[in-house]
């Protein structure tokens, strides 16, 4: 019977329901997975780190991109959140607590603190939660500057490398493992959420609050659900990115940050959870491209760098509306586009 | 007389001191099919929405099952079993049909946060258990070919019929229909008349069904309660309401007299 089947037939509910259905996909995650496992070998510490920092970024992505992009509660306070992850798991580990331990209860404390400050979704929404969330931003970047003993306050707070069982995660290529590994537990586990009913919720909450609870979902419940399980994953994201630079300042968090963020689901694609990965690439080696585009264009033009790099935030934002006007579904909706091709190549049946 | 499903009694509802509902009194016995009629404007959305929980009357009760409901919100009373489809579609666009009905099975789905990380184990079972029950009412309304698609992307009628499905996915005991054979042709019409029928009748559901289509609306119901400017007109069988003077006074000359010529 097997020679019969023509595209993709699924024998069981569970086996459809899987995040990768076919086995081409299957096939190409995992040669995907493996290069990573393999590639931080033939790279220097420079390609690493941008690995690594695109690593962090994933994760804060997905997460920002659960509340805003599949729950439809715009957050401009999700550096923030992402502060008070790094912050409480430098200060935990600072007490002594190993590093496992201290990152999962920093995502806790930032869960704590996003379900707080996600209590104002109950009443407001679009523009007024986006500036309750501002708000959020705000007063969080104040007790990070002035909770001296907790946070060192404008000195800032120093950390030891992370360390698992004595094994201390101390160059770019040790924390490459180390954000590989998280990022993908993260990812998996938002896609595995997206796939229940809470995902379902979610969506439902942003797509039509009204006919949600008409069909048995508490708004109230979900709605902090959505913030608590987003701001744990940015605690996460904050607390790695604090192991990581071994050093955390309250600048590091800003509304800048939170911004950044915003624009990667955006380029990305909302509510898509491949989205956020793209998104995260792009803004995060968006920086490098531009200093590699000036440096080869000194050649010609010597002072080129200079305005390229204060043109930065310019070039940044120019970037986003242009992804705004002619690609406004982000980088996932193309990328579906360009699957769905060669799902057909050569024969389309 | 049977055991009653719903207990309406003297609701009133105002909007900004104008009445939208006045005193409002009608019963809908278990398993019968109720049609709520009367020229637009005359309250039949609102009185669904005080049963559904989205308003809250000033005054009176609405008894399920003779438990006082009107203190639950929304989420509870489906809980309860009660479900609703609405007058202007209100669907989750972004979620394929398959998930818009899924998410009429949310209160019946055990499984905790925990285990939906994983997705393994107590949660995917019990999605596969209720996707079984969910693949039944794709059956039985004929949703098959659409599965998977996006539901913003269907036509009209189809998309009438999903958010008639995910009502059904809730498995309620009382269904509220706001005018689900609006802007539909006459084959589509015939079709969702059949599908309430039978959801009556294999299910036991009952229903309170409010349309404009007399010809549908006298078939199909056991009894009819006629709203005007928020107050009850008239309640009886469907031949009753026919024959009622102050009925086809307050309907002559009117578009929805229609059903006078039946
Ligand atoms: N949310 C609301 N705010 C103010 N007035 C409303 C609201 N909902 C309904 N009404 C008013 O209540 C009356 C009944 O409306 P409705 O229940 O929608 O009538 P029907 O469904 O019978 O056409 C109308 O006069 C309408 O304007
Ligand atoms: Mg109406």
């Amino acid at each position: 019977m097997k020679a019969d089947k023509c595209g993709l037939f699924f024998e069981s509910y569970g086996q459809e329901n899987q995040i990768f259905p076919s086995p081409v996909q299957k096939t190409c995650l995992g040669a995907f997975l493996l290069f990573l496992l393999i590639v931080p070998f033939i790279l220097d510490s420079y390609y690493l780190s941008l690995f690594n920092l695109i690593f962090i970024a994933v994760i804060g992505a997905v997460s920002l991109n659960l509340i805003t992009g599949i729950c439809g509660q715009i957050s401009l306070g999700h550096g923030a959140f992402m502060g008070v992850g790094a912050y409480a798991t430098g200060y935990f580990m600072n007490l002594g607590i190993n590093f496992f331990e201290a990152l999962l209860l920093g995502g806790l404390v930032a869960s704590l603190v996003g379900i707080v400050f996600g209590l104002p979704s109950l009443r407001l929404k679009g523009i007024y939660l986006a500036i309750a969330t501002l708000a959020a931003q705000l007063i969080l970047e104040y007790v990070f500057l002035h909770w001296d003993s907790v946070t060192g306050g404008s000195n800032g707070l120093a950390l030891d490398a992370p360390a698992i069982f004595n094994f201390y995660f101390d160059n770019d290529l040790k924390m490459f493992y180390l954000l590989f590994f998280f990022a993908l537990i993260s990812t998996l586990a938002i896609s595995n959420l997206m796939r229940s009913k809470y995902g379902r919720a979610f969506v439902s909450i942003r797509d039509f609050y009204l006919s949600a609870e008409v069909i048995g979902i508490n708004l109230f419940q979900y709605k902090l659900y959505a913030f608590g399980i987003s701001s744990f994953f940015a605690g996460i994201a904050g607390g790695l990115a604090a192991v990581y630079a071994m050093y955390i300042t309250p600048e590091q968090f800003g509304i800048h940050l939170s911004i950044s963020y915003l624009a990667m689901i955006i380029i990305g694609g909302m509510g898509k959870i491949i989205g956020s990965v793209f998104g995260a690439v792009f803004i995060t080696l968006l920086p490098e491209f531009l200093s590699i585009v000036s440096q080869h264009l000194s050649a010609f033009f010597p002072d080129i760098s200079t305005y390229l790099l204060g043109l930065k935030e310019g070039i940044f934002g120019l970037i986003l509306i242009l992804f705004l006007i002619f690609e406004p579904e982000g980088l996932a909706h193309r990328w579906h586009l360009i699957k769905a091709y060669f799902k057909l190549y050569p024969f389309a049946h | 007389m049977g055991k009653l499903i719903l207990e309406v009694d003297k609701v009133t509802l105002t909007f900004k001191g104008i009445a939208a509902l006045v005193s409002v009194s009608f019963n809908i016995p278990a398993g019968k099919i109720v049609s709520l009629i009367g020229p637009n404007g005359a309250g039949k959305t609102s009185m669904l929405n005080c049963i559904s929980g989205r308003y809250t009357p000033d005054r009176g009760s609405i008894r399920f099952l003779g438990e006082n409901i009107l203190h639950l919100p929304p989420y509870k009373r489906a809980r309860l079993g009660i479900a609703r489809t609405f007058q202007n579609i209100a669907l989750f666009k972004g979620l394929s049909v398959l998930d818009n009905l899924m998410v009429g099975r949310h209160s019946h789905l055990q499984y905790g946060l925990f285990s939906s990380f994983f997705y393994f184990g107590k949660t995917k079972r019990e999605e596969e258990t209720h996707r079984l029950r969910v693949e039944e009412i794709i059956d039985f309304l004929n949703l098959s070919p659409y599965r998977h698609k996006i539901v913003g992307s269907l036509p009209y009628g189809v998309q009438k019929r999903v958010e008639l499905g995910r009502a059904l996915a809730l498995e309620p005991k009382l269904l509220l229909l706001d005018e689900p054979m609006a802007g539909m042709n006459l084959e589509e019409t015939e079709d969702m008349a059949r599908y309430i029928l039978d959801i009556n009748e294999d299910w036991k559901t009952s229903i309170l069904l409010v349309e404009h289509d007399m010809g549908v609306v006298m078939d199909i119901s056991d009894e009819v309660v006629v709203l005007d400017f928020g107050q009850v007109l008239a309640t009886g069988t469907p031949e009753e309401i026919q024959k009622n003077p102050q009925v086809i006074a307050a309907y002559l000359g009117q578009e929805d007299s229609l059903f006078l010529g039946r």
